[in-house]
């Protein structure tokens, strides 16, 4: 009986691994960190002067990020509210989404969520991965979100990335290219996914770029769930609380089951 | 003083006192806790009605804190949960509470029927029990079905359109019905007002109502047990079951070590996994609905996904119903057929523990099935993961129908006279 | 079942500790829902702390700005008022708003305020709530031959001189209450907060 029950629970397993769904692109894994409030500073800069021109991220408060990123509400007001906007107001822009919705073809979309609805690893990648394109509108395309109505703001950090075909290593798990034993020299496939950037053609370095997207994809996680770190702290309580008067009370029980034979 | 049986038990003095000769409390306090008495043989798949009858009060406190800040319009929905989420103090808590709990009354319902089916607590007196059971788990299935609606998200949205187009598929006034139900041409703020006020006030109230019901029944026969004995049979001088135990406290307290290792968990999965990987909280849901761009992967909540499953795997029609309303009837069979548990059950013993391995084989085949049927309503159909579903159905409802047949035929084992 | 317990200290411990266990556990549980009822952060931003400019407030002129959905007046009064002020002490009820709300920084003195000219009050009658008429004109008037400027009240007839400090024998009970302020700059009083030491 016991045996046949475990047999389907663990049949219930592979739920798990199912239930993101499981992207068709490989995305750059990132590990976000909410303690780091300087990352999430500069997370914060980059959205409010290259995002939210058109992305609101409605639900957030000035005050709320002021408070939570230890940054002084006078330092918000001056330096990263741009709209005459109160401190205590919402991460709103003036830009009409009728209006929008014809130059990008939707309109671009709230992004407190997004986080939440695509994942830090999507958003990461989704970011960097622009390339050059002559058949979109604004010239670019994505390989995380192929033709998206999205030009990309990022191009004067990033430089000009194309995409292009080539020969490509794989590597193993240690990040070593894999190389074949008997030759000695490394195992390459042909690939059309390269991108390469245009050296000079921005006014960061790959390495700085890939920094500064960390850091702005950090602070879209804060976001996302401005609560995770409260959860944990308080979480963590809850539970050794909850161990603690679970043992207490199978002591109680034992006591009071000696009356039963 | 006082009307009503002048034989009741009373307090000796006191304000109990007074209140026993206006109110049966003391008599009241003996029949349901320290002097009614269960089999002191419970294991663990006793303590899931207690459990149940915990995440109900979850859920209507939580629920009535929710319903302070929420906004039952479809402009209003979607930031309103936001607010809750962000601005209110402390309200993320609230409503993780809410959504992890309601993945949970499912979690500790399914466990509970199973142990039902375990252990034969249907079978005769107990069938009321049953049937006012069965009767709070479709009330439960609607609560989540209209609560679902109510964030107002893209899954929310998309996921009661899919169900409600099964009313649909009814020949003749299927469309009319649809249209009744949504009150409007398309799902609107129409439906949700609606479905606002049947999850908040209308549902709770029936659940409430079944659940004194379904207790009362119980008491009114007494608790059944592993083994399937009746304690009754064997009383000592006292006319005390020798093999059973008060409620109060000795129940109690068991229950007690219950909650808390329940809680432990609960407060893990609020804590650290209030979107269950994606499944008590759906990714499609932290976008505003949208009525003209469908989600990828529309799939029900995880709790109603064996049903769906079971639906998608008609795909023929049959005697000139199309295949879409044959599923919906399947579906609905599968639910109904759980009804009539106490009739098809014809074993002379209750309990799995002295039923033959024929029951214990069906009964396996019944919990895989329903476990795969439930994982493949998660995904999207394939001709291959169709035709397992067909097989698991087909098993599904093999369990049932066959089992008036292999409970009478197959040998039971003797069953005790005292509890193991 | 034993009726005798073997060891009835330890049951009573254990009982009693459990009893304390759980008791902390359901306060603890019954925190986020006591918590949710203070005002969230979206009436914390909307009960925000208001800027009055008082740049362009001549002497004699009233300023309404609302704060917290309460009608804020900022007057500026001219000498000849301050200096009359101490001469209506007789004919008040609380000439030195010992019994009035105001916060501790703004004086018990007849002119009532952080700097003499400008006086900050919540333009709400301490009686039922209407919001007072502005009649700064020293002239007879209707309720009074003798008026020496203020405010009246046209709900039941209370009165208030120009430092907001209700006149004997009138419906309401005290003085018209000063809200927390300060000034941000010589130009710009904060109304809403108490900005430390001023």
């Amino acid at each position: 009986m016991k045996k046949l029950l475990l047999l389907s629970l663990m049949m219930m397993v592979p739920m798990f691994a199912q239930a993101a769904g499981g992207p068709s692109v490989a995305l750059d894994a990132i590990e976000v960190d909410a303690s780091d409030h300087s990352s999430l500073q500069r997370g914060m800069k980059t959205y409010v002067n290259y995002c939210l021109g058109c992305h609101t991220a409605q639900y957030q408060r000035y005050s709320r990020a002021a408070e939570d990123l230890h940054m002084p509400e006078s330092m918000v007001l001056d330096n990263l509210i741009f709209s005459g906007q109160k401190i205590g107001e919402q991460m709103t822009s003036a830009m009409d989404p009728k209006v929008s919705a014809k130059w990008f073809g939707a309109a671009p979309p709230d992004l407190t969520n997004e986080i939440n609805l695509r994942g830090a690893d999507w958003v990461y990648t989704y970011l960097r991965t622009f390339y050059a394109d002559d058949t979109r509108p604004y010239g670019v395309n994505n390989v995380v979100f192929p033709s998206v109505g999205m030009p990309n703001v990022l191009a004067e950090l990033q430089g000009i990335q194309s995409k292009s075909c080539g020969d490509v290593s794989k590597y193993d798990a240690h990040g070593n290219p894999v190389v074949d034993s008997t030759t000695g020299k490394a195992i390459t496939h042909e690939s059309c996914d390269i991108l390469t950037v245009e050296e000079g053609s921005g006014s960061m370095t790959p390495a700085e770029f890939d920094a500064t997207i960390y850091d702005l994809t950090n602070f879209m996680a804060y976001m996302a769930k401005p609560y995770k770190t409260d959860s944990q702290r308080i979480g963590l309580w809850a539970i050794l609380f909850c161990l603690m008067m679970t043992a207490l009370f199978y002591f109680l029980k034992k006591e009071f089951w000696r009356d039963i034979h | 003083m006082g009307v009503g049986n002048p034989n009741r038990a009373k307090a000796e003095s006191g304000i109990v006192r007074w209140i026993d000769d206006r109110f049966p409390l003391t008599q009241m306090w003996q029949d349901h806790m320290s002097k009614y008495y269960a089999a002191k043989n419970f294991n663990v798949w006793y303590v899931f009605g207690v459990l149940s009858l915990l995440v109900l009060v979850n859920q209507i406190l939580t629920g009535v804190w929710l319903t302070m800040s929420y906004e039952p319009t479809a402009e209003g929905a979607f930031a309103s949960v936001e607010y809750i989420m962000r601005d209110v103090e402390m309200g993320w808590i609230i409503r993780y509470m809410h959504s992890s709990g309601a993945s949970a009354f499912f979690v500790v319902v399914y466990l509970h029927m199973f142990r039902g089916l375990m252990y034969g607590s249907y079978q005769k007196p107990r069938e009321l029990i049953w049937l006012f059971g069965m009767a709070i788990y479709l009330a439960l299935m609607a609560e989540g079905f209209f609560g679902y609606l109510l964030p107002w998200g893209q899954m929310s949205y998309w996921g009661a359109q899919v169900i409600l187009s099964l009313a649909g598929a009814i020949p003749v006034v299927g469309e009319d019905l649809v249209q009744w139900i949504r009150g409007d041409y398309l799902i609107s703020g129409i439906t949700l007002n609606r479905f606002f006020s049947l999850h908040v006030i209308a549902l709770p109230m029936v659940i409430l109502g079944l659940v004194v019901l379904h207790i009362l029944a119980l008491h009114d026969v007494g608790s059944n047990n592993p083994d399937g004995i009746d304690i009754d049979q064997n009383k000592d001088e006292n006319g005390v079951p020798v093999d059973g135990a008060a409620f109060w406290p000795y129940h109690v307290v068991k229950d007690l070590v219950a909650i808390g290792v329940f809680l432990t968990v609960f407060c893990l999965v609020i804590f650290f996994f209030p979107e269950g990987g994606g499944y008590f909280i759906e990714k499609p849901n932290y976008e505003p609905a949208n009525s003209l761009k469908t989600p990828e992967h529309i799939a029900p909540v995880w709790y109603f996904t064996p049903y769906y499953s079971m639906l998608r795997a008609v795909t023929q029609p049959l005697l000139g119903l199309d295949a879409k309303f044959l599923g919906v009837i399947v579906m609905g069979g599968a639910i109904a057929i759980l009804f009539v548990m106490p009739w098809l059950d014809r074993s002379p013993v209750k309990s799995m523990r002295y039923k033959g391995w024929m029951s214990r084989i069906w009964l396996a085949i019944f919990v895989v099935s329903f476990v795969i049927l439930g994982y493949l309503g998660t995904l999207a159909t394939t001709p291959g993961r169709t035709t397992v579903a067909q097989l698991c159905t087909v098993l599904y409802f093999s369990y049932f129908i066959l089992m008036p047949f292999y409970t009478r035929m197959e040998t039971t084992k003797p069953v005790p006279e005292r509890v193991v | 079942m034993s009726n005798e317990v073997a060891n009835p200290t330890r049951r009573r411990v254990l009982v009693g500790a459990s009893l304390v266990v759980g008791a902390v556990g359901g306060v603890a549980a019954l925190t986020p829902f006591v918590a949710s009822w203070n005002p969230s952060a979206k009436a914390r931003a909307a009960g925000a702390a208001v800027k009055a400019d008082i740049s362009k407030l001549e002497p004699g002129q009233q300023m309404i700005v609302s704060w917290r959905g309460k009608p804020v007046w900022i007057v500026r009064r001219n000498a000849a008022v301050l200096a009359n002020l101490d001469s209506l002490n007789s004919k008040l009820a609380d000439p030195d708003s010992f019994n009035a709300k105001q916060p501790a920084y703004v004086p018990n003195t007849p002119i009532r305020s952080l700097r003499d000219e400008v006086i900050v009050m919540i333009g709400l009658c301490t009686h039922l709530g209407c919001s007072p008429t502005y009649n700064p004109e020293v002239v007879p008037t209707a309720f009074d031959d003798n008026w020496q400027g203020g405010f009246y009240c046209p709900c039941h007839g209370s009165t208030f001189d120009l430092s907001g400090r209700v006149y004997k024998g009138k419906p309401a009970p005290t003085n018209l209450e000063i809200p927390p302020h300060f000034y941000e700059t010589d130009t710009v009083i904060l109304i809403g907060e108490d900005g430390g030491s001023v």
